[in-house]
C-alpha cells in the first residue's frame, strides 16, 4: 500500500516536471520561431509616424491580361519569367519597358549591371534574357522629330 | 549543416506564405532586399503629388510633371518631378544628423550639426532651376539608355539655406582645391551598403557661387523626404544631379571628384560631335556642366480648340543654365515665320523666366504653337532633337503645343 502510495507520488512527480520542462521548451520554441521570422521583433515596436503609406494591393503574381504580365507591365512572350526573375530584383520593370535596345546595347546593360551594380551572373539565362528584349522591345524610328500623338482635343474656354 | 541555409529558408517560406506564392529564385536575392508585394506604396500620396503626375519608375522612384502642370511661377512641391538612382532614406534623425567636410583639400576636416549650420551661417533665399539632365531623353533617336523623360523634368522652386561658400570658408580649404563631391543617405538598390547610388558633385567655381545653397526648406517648409529632407545641395542651372539630397558629407577634391555616377558615361557628353548611334569611349566624354537654353508652354495644355476669331493667350517659362534668357519667340507656322513674346526678367539669378504671347490664328485649321528661347550668348533652341549622345542628355529642342481653330 505504501509502496504503491509511494510510486504513484513518484510518477506525479516526473510527470509534473516533464510537463514544465515541455511547456518551457514550447515557449523558447515559439519564442526562437518568432525571432527568425520576426528578427526586428516590429510586433513589439510602437508604430512610429511613418511617410509610407502601404497600399494593400491583391494581385495574382502570373496574371496575364492582353498578352501583359499584370504584376510587371513585361510583356508576355518566351522568357518572360526569366526577365521577371533576374531583371526586377533590384529595379522596376518600367526600367525595362520604357527602354528599346537592340542586341548589342542590351548586352551592354547587362555586363555594365554586372560591372558596377551587383548583377549575378545569368548563365544560360543571359541568353533567353537577350532574345526575349530585343524581340519584344527593339528600337522604333522616330526620326529627328516625331509627330503629336495622343493629343486629347478640349474646348478652351476664356 | 546549414543552420544559416535553414533560417533563411525559413524566413523565405515566411515571406512566401505572405505574398501567398512562391518566391522563385528567392535564394538569391539580395540580402535587405525586400519583395515589392511588402512595398507597394501609392506614390501620389507617399510623395503628395498631384494625380497627373507620371510614373517613369517605381523603383527606384522616378515621376515627371506634364507641361502644363508647370504653369505656376513658383513650382509647388505636387508637381516637382522626383529622380531617384537609389532608395529614399527611412528613419531620419535631424537632431543628430552631421554634414562632415572631409577630402585632400580641407584643411582639417570637420563635423555640423544641422542646428550648427543654421544658426552659424546666414540663410539666403534663392528661386532657383532643377533640370534632369536626361529630361528630353525620349525623343533621341535610336533610343538612349535610361528613364524615358519627355518634358517634366524641370522644377524651379525657392530654396532657402546656407550658402556653401560660407560654410567652405569656415571649413578652411587649401589653394588645391578642384572640385566638391557629396555623399548621402540613400541606399543602393542592390542592397550593397557599400555601394553609395550617387555622389556627384561641382568645380569650386560653382560650389562658391553665392546662389548654390545647402538648403533646408523649398518654398518656405522643410524640403519634403523625396526631395532631400533634412538637407539639400542646390546648384541651380546645373544637371539636377549636382544637386544631391540626404547630404552627410562634402568631400573638397584635389582634383576631378570620381564617385558614383561621376565617371563612366554618366552625365556625361561626347566631347566632340557623334553621329546618331556611335559608340563613345569613356575618355571621350566630357562632363555636363551648365544646362542649355530651353522653355515650355505651360499654358494652354495642348489640345486646345478656340473659335475662329479669337486669340489664344500661351505662357509658359525658358531659362538657361548659368545664362539668362533675352529672347522668345513663337511660330504657329513650324519655323517658316517667328513672333516676339514677352519675356521677363528673372526673380534672381538662375530663376527660369516667364514668357507670355497673344496669338491670332489667319484660318480654320490644326496648328502647332512652337516657342523658341534664345539666351544671352546668343544660343537658341532648336526645332529638331539636337547632337544625339550615348545617354540621351541635352534634348532642349524646342517645345510645341496642338492647337485647333473652328
Amino acid at each position: 500500500m505504501n509502496e504503491q502510495e509511494k510510486f504513484r507520488k513518484t510518477v506525479k512527480e516526473v510527470h509534473r516536471i516533464l510537463m514544465i520542462v515541455l511547456v518551457f521548451v514550447g515557449v523558447i520554441t515559439s519564442l526562437m520561431v518568432y525571432i527568425v521570422v520576426d528578427p526586428g521583433l516590429s510586433l513589439f515596436k510602437s508604430k512610429e509616424k511613418s511617410d509610407y503609406a502601404v497600399v494593400e494591393e491583391v494581385v495574382d503574381e502570373d496574371l496575364i491580361v492582353d498578352g501583359i504580365h499584370v504584376r510587371t507591365g513585361l510583356i508576355e512572350a518566351e522568357g518572360l519569367m526569366e526577365v521577371v526573375n533576374n531583371c526586377t530584383n533590384c529595379h522596376s520593370a518600367k526600367l525595362v519597358t520604357q527602354n528599346r535596345m537592340n542586341k548589342e546595347r542590351w548586352e551592354a546593360t547587362i555586363d555594365w549591371m554586372q560591372a558596377t551594380q551587383n548583377l549575378w551572373d545569368l548563365g544560360r539565362n543571359e541568353e533567353i534574357i537577350i532574345n526575349y528584349l530585343v524581340t519584344n522591345y527593339p528600337p522604333v524610328k522616330v526620326g529627328r522629330r516625331a509627330t503629336l500623338t495622343g493629343i486629347e482635343w478640349y474646348e478652351l474656354k476664356k | 549543416m546549414k543552420r544559416r541555409s535553414f533560417i533563411k529558408k525559413a524566413t523565405l517560406t515566411s515571406i512566401t506564405v505572405l505574398v501567398g506564392t512562391d518566391i522563385v529564385f528567392g535564394e538569391m536575392m539580395p540580402s535587405g532586399y525586400t519583395p515589392l508585394a511588402l512595398q507597394d506604396p501609392d506614390p501620389f500620396k507617399m510623395f503628395s503629388k498631384d494625380k497627373e503626375m507620371i510614373v517613369l519608375n517605381d523603383r527606384p522612384w522616378n515621376m515627371e510633371a506634364q507641361a502644363h502642370l508647370l504653369d505656376e511661377k513658383i513650382t509647388s512641391n505636387k508637381y516637382m518631378f522626383i529622380r531617384n538612382n537609389g532608395k529614399v532614406p527611412e528613419n531620419i534623425d535631424v537632431k543628430n544628423w552631421t554634414i562632415t567636410f572631409d577630402g585632400e583639400s580641407v584643411k582639417q576636416s570637420k563635423t555640423y550639426t544641422l542646428q550648427e549650420l543654421k544658426s552659424k551661417f546666414k540663410q539666403y533665399t534663392y528661386q532657383l532651376t532643377i533640370e534632369c539632365g536626361g529630361n528630353g531623353r525620349a525623343e533621341f533617336d535610336p533610343p538612349a539608355k535610361g528613364n524615358q523623360w519627355t518634358v517634366g523634368a524641370v522644377a524651379c522652386a525657392n530654396w532657402t539655406g546656407v550658402r556653401l561658400k560660407d560654410v567652405l570658408q569656415d571649413v578652411g580649404i587649401k589653394g588645391d582645391a578642384v572640385y566638391i563631391g557629396y555623399h548621402a543617405a540613400d541606399g543602393h538598390l542592390s542592397g550593397d551598403a557599400k555601394k553609395e547610388p550617387i555622389s556627384r558633385g561641382v568645380p569650386m567655381a560653382k560650389a562658391l557661387q553665392e546662389e548654390t545653397l545647402l538648403a533646408f526648406q523649398m518654398n518656405n517648409e522643410d524640403i519634403p523626404l523625396v526631395h532631400g529632407y533634412p538637407v539639400r545641395l542646390v546648384s541651380g542651372g546645373w544637371p539636377a544631379s549636382t544637386s544631391g539630397k540626404w547630404i552627410n558629407r562634402i568631400s573638397v577634391r584635389n582634383k576631378v571628384h570620381d564617385g558614383e555616377k561621376m565617371t563612366g558615361s554618366s552625365y556625361k557628353m561626347p566631347c566632340e560631335p557623334v553621329a546618331p548611334g556611335d559608340k563613345v569611349k569613356d575618355e571621350d566624354m566630357c562632363i555636363i556642366e551648365s544646362m542649355p537654353v530651353k522653355s515650355l508652354i505651360t499654358y494652354p495644355k495642348s489640345g486646345a480648340m478656340i473659335d475662329r476669331g479669337k486669340k489664344l493667350d500661351i505662357r509658359g517659362h525658358a531659362w538657361a543654365g548659368e545664362l539668362e534668357v533675352t529672347k522668345m519667340e513663337y511660330s504657329i507656322d513650324y519655323g517658316s515665320t517667328w513672333h516676339m513674346a514677352k519675356i521677363e526678367a528673372p526673380s534672381n539669378r538662375l530663376a527660369w523666366q516667364h514668357f507670355s504671347a497673344s496669338i491670332s490664328f489667319p484660318k480654320k485649321g490644326y496648328y502647332e504653337v512652337w516657342a523658341r528661347a534664345t539666351d544671352s550668348q546668343g544660343m537658341s533652341q532648336p526645332m529638331l532633337i539636337p547632337g544625339w549622345n550615348p545617354k540621351g542628355y541635352l534634348n532642349n529642342a524646342c517645345h510645341r503645343i496642338a492647337v485647333k481653330v473652328k
